[in-house]
């Protein structure tokens, strides 16, 4: 009997061997990376936030993390309004979108060529002059002033302009307009916004999408320019 | 926003139980039967308290541990998913819950005497949660969720109370509801309660163990689960004879399976730990939690002590009646079955099997198995649609702290190949649920997302 049983356990212990290796074969564990993590951004903002072909969904990568983590604030708490973004975030707790705007800052792929504009000259000139000098006339600041001579944002709230799409910025400034998108008082872009018409709009947006990318894409350090009024997403020190 | 449902289920009730009420309306002991009129006790003209509100203070007055037990069962309770705008001031209420009735509106439970709950005395929320009236006796939507409250002890009411009395008092009046006539008459409520209320605390049954009589008083009330996972009947109320066998959440479209039947949700052939994780953390082994009930594990069940979730886990798995699932009968045909399938491989293994594997096994907890996962194979297949459609993230919790996200195809997937691999999935590995159409998928697209 007992016999009987050690042979039991002899053949146990080689049909184990078998089995640990089907183990090993078991489905490994997902990445442990923020890249796993943030697949669900892809679809529209592309792989490594570089944006996509669909003109309504902006890149991410590059922009300064603070201005990505109050985006993913604002629509986390519905601030902003889209219900996709706002169904995704809704349930994720504010030091994890820290985590995700921090990646999406950190990406850097190539700026993507710029857009071939179905615009006159006039627009595309009425456009760089709003970009680039603003209308005093109109109270409206040159997009320069805050998004920096380069276009390429500041450090921690204030995003580039360059690598989106016309469709895209004048989605997004109508949505200024028309109040349907806002940030953290004193919200100044909606105030700018406020001051421009249709026409500016398109022409902003026009110009800003036939941009070419700059060399150095990166956002300038905080401070390094004086903005020319309070902004609620751009701190002071 | 998420517990919207709760007044959509409610309020259909209301809708078909309008002949009922109107003849018992005389007998309403209604203070707010002005169109709009929100009957918090500072709008309408309160008796004297049964008693004074010194029992309270003195409630208050045995400590710390009081409210500390008050802040967990209302954490267990889910009252902030309700009671709080997301960029509100803790509990001031004030969230928009649009129902097809009209809007209603949360109210302040701060310790406002004013605005809020301040002149309340612990009889006084007591009766609200076990009785669903007001201090002056008006009547509360069955919104707020006292046909599971009611289940409450007084002693728990009594900490919770306690523990609201800590919240800082934020001076903010309720917002008037915006409900369309009839609905706005308070007394059909009364035929709604005729119907579908019974008061009563819990009540253990001396069979089972301690930990399932915990677990159950936690699911059947302040967990108030049957509010989604309960079907509506036909009069729009839950039927205790149908507790807990699930139903599809009007208007917000999204499925609440079954917690009693294996082909759903049933929990039966789950192992305790895999319920305890999918309740505390929002992952585990199984599956993992999506749409409202990712809301309830984020706001609620996550903050929940290993022993109670590990109770709820306990009674969850013996709600579950032994149903093996049954082979669906395919409604299509074969040939357009087959055509169905091979675009849905086609897709799946372009798209899905990357995270769940071309068989279907996942990486779990993270990317959850689709073979076996009762989830998808159930008779409903608007869960699985809409998380193709729309992906989402399982909660983030202190358990799973960084969840990983399903992306949405909504814009890359054509209702076509949207039906197909659903169909896919829905067939594969052992999977025994129906094909779904191209009608189907596109039908979900307009779902709400918010």
């Amino acid at each position: 009997m007992i016999i009987r049983f050690k042979r039991v356990l002899v053949w146990l212990a080689l049909s184990a061997a078998p089995l640990a290796g089907a183990q090993a074969q078991q489905p490994e564990a997902a990445p442990d990376t923020m890249e796993a993590r943030v697949q669900a951004c892809t679809p529209c903002h592309g792989a490594n936030g570089q944006g996509t072909s669909d003109p309504y969904f902006p890149r991410l990568a590059g922009k300064p993390s603070g201005y990505l983590n109050n985006q993913l604030l604002a629509f986390r708490n519905g601030r902003r309004h889209y219900p996709p973004m706002n169904y995704l975030l809704e349930f994720l707790p504010p030091d994890y979108l820290k985590n995700m705007a921090d990646y999406f800052a950190a990406q850097h792929p190539p700026l993507p060529a710029p857009a071939v504009v179905d615009a006159s000259p006039e627009v595309m000139e009425r456009g760089r002059t709003l970009v680039t000098q603003g209308d005093y006339a109109h109270e409206i600041p040159a997009c320069s002033s805050c998004h920096g001579p380069s276009l390429t944002g500041m450090e921690p709230g204030i995003p580039g302009l360059l690598g989106l799409r016309a469709s895209y910025i004048s989605a997004q400034l109508g949505a200024w307009r028309y109040g349907t998108r806002t940030a953290i008082a004193p919200d100044c872009m909606q105030i700018v916004a406020g001051h421009l018409t249709e026409d500016d709009v398109r022409a902003i947006a026009a110009y800003l999408s036939a941009q070419p990318a700059p060399k150095e894409s990166s956002p300038a350090a905080q401070g390094s320019y004086a903005l020319p009024f309070a902004c609620g997403s751009e701190p002071t020190r | 926003m998420k517990p919207s449902h709760l007044f959509k289920k409610v309020l259909s009730g209301l809708a078909l139980a309008l002949a009922l009420a109107a003849s018992t309306a005389a007998l309403a002991q209604n203070p707010a039967q002005t169109s709009g009129a929100t009957p918090t006790q500072a709008q309408s003209q309160p008796p004297a308290p049964t008693q004074p509100a010194a029992p309270a203070q003195t409630r208050v007055g045995v400590g710390g541990d009081l409210v500390a037990k008050g802040e967990y069962l209302a954490r267990a309770g889910d009252c902030v998913a309700c009671h709080t705008t997301p960029e509100g001031k803790l509990f001031s209420g004030g969230r928009a819950m649009p129902t097809p009735f009209g809007t209603l509106y949360t109210s302040n439970i701060t310790p406002d005497p004013e605005t809020g709950i301040g002149k309340w005395t612990a009889d006084d929320f007591y009766k609200t949660m076990h009785e669903g009236r007001f201090p002056d006796g008006g009547l509360l939507y069955p919104a707020m969720p006292f046909t599971s409250y009611t289940k409450v002890t007084r002693e728990d009411s009594d900490a919770i109370f306690a523990y609201l009395r800590t919240i800082p008092p934020v001076r903010q009046a309720d917002r008037p509801h915006d409900l369309q006539f009839p609905y706005n008459n308070r007394s059909l409520i009364l035929g709604w309660r005729t119907l579908f209320f019974s008061e009563g605390t819990f009540r253990p049954d001396p069979k089972q163990s301690d930990e399932w009589n915990r677990g159950a008083y936690l699911v059947e009330g302040l967990g108030h689960c049957g509010m989604c996972h309960t079907a509506i009947n036909a009069l729009g109320g839950s039927s205790e004879s149908k507790a807990f066998q699930g139903g599809l959440i009007p208007m917000q479209n999204w499925y609440a399976p079954s917690l009693t039947s294996n082909k759903e949700a049933g929990l039966g052939d789950w192992s305790i730990k895999d319920i305890a994780d999918l309740l505390k953390s929002g992952v585990s082994h199984r599956g993992v939690v999506y749409g409202p009930m990712a809301e309830v594990v984020y706001n609620s069940l996550q903050y929940l002590s290993d022993e109670d979730t590990r109770a709820m886990a306990v009674y969850l798995k013996s709600l579950a009646q032994g149903t093996p699932p049954e082979p669906a009968a395919s409604p299509l045909p074969t040939t357009e079955s087959s055509l169905l399938l091979s675009l849905g491989k086609t897709v799946y293994d372009r798209q899905c099997a990357s995270c769940h594997g071309a068989e279907g096994k996942g990486m779990p907890p993270h990317y959850p198995p689709l073979a076996g996962n009762q989830s998808i194979q159930m008779g409903s297949a608007v869960n699985p649609i809409r998380m193709v459609l729309n992906g989402g993230y399982p909660p983030g919790t202190s358990g799973n702290p960084h969840p990983y996200g399903m992306p949405p195809f909504a814009q890359s997937l054509s209702d076509n190949e949207i039906a197909a691999v659903v169909t896919y999935i829905r067939t594969s590995w052992g999977n025994r649920g129906a094909p779904v159409s191209a009608a189907d998928a596109n039908a979900l697209r307009s779902a709400p997302l918010d």
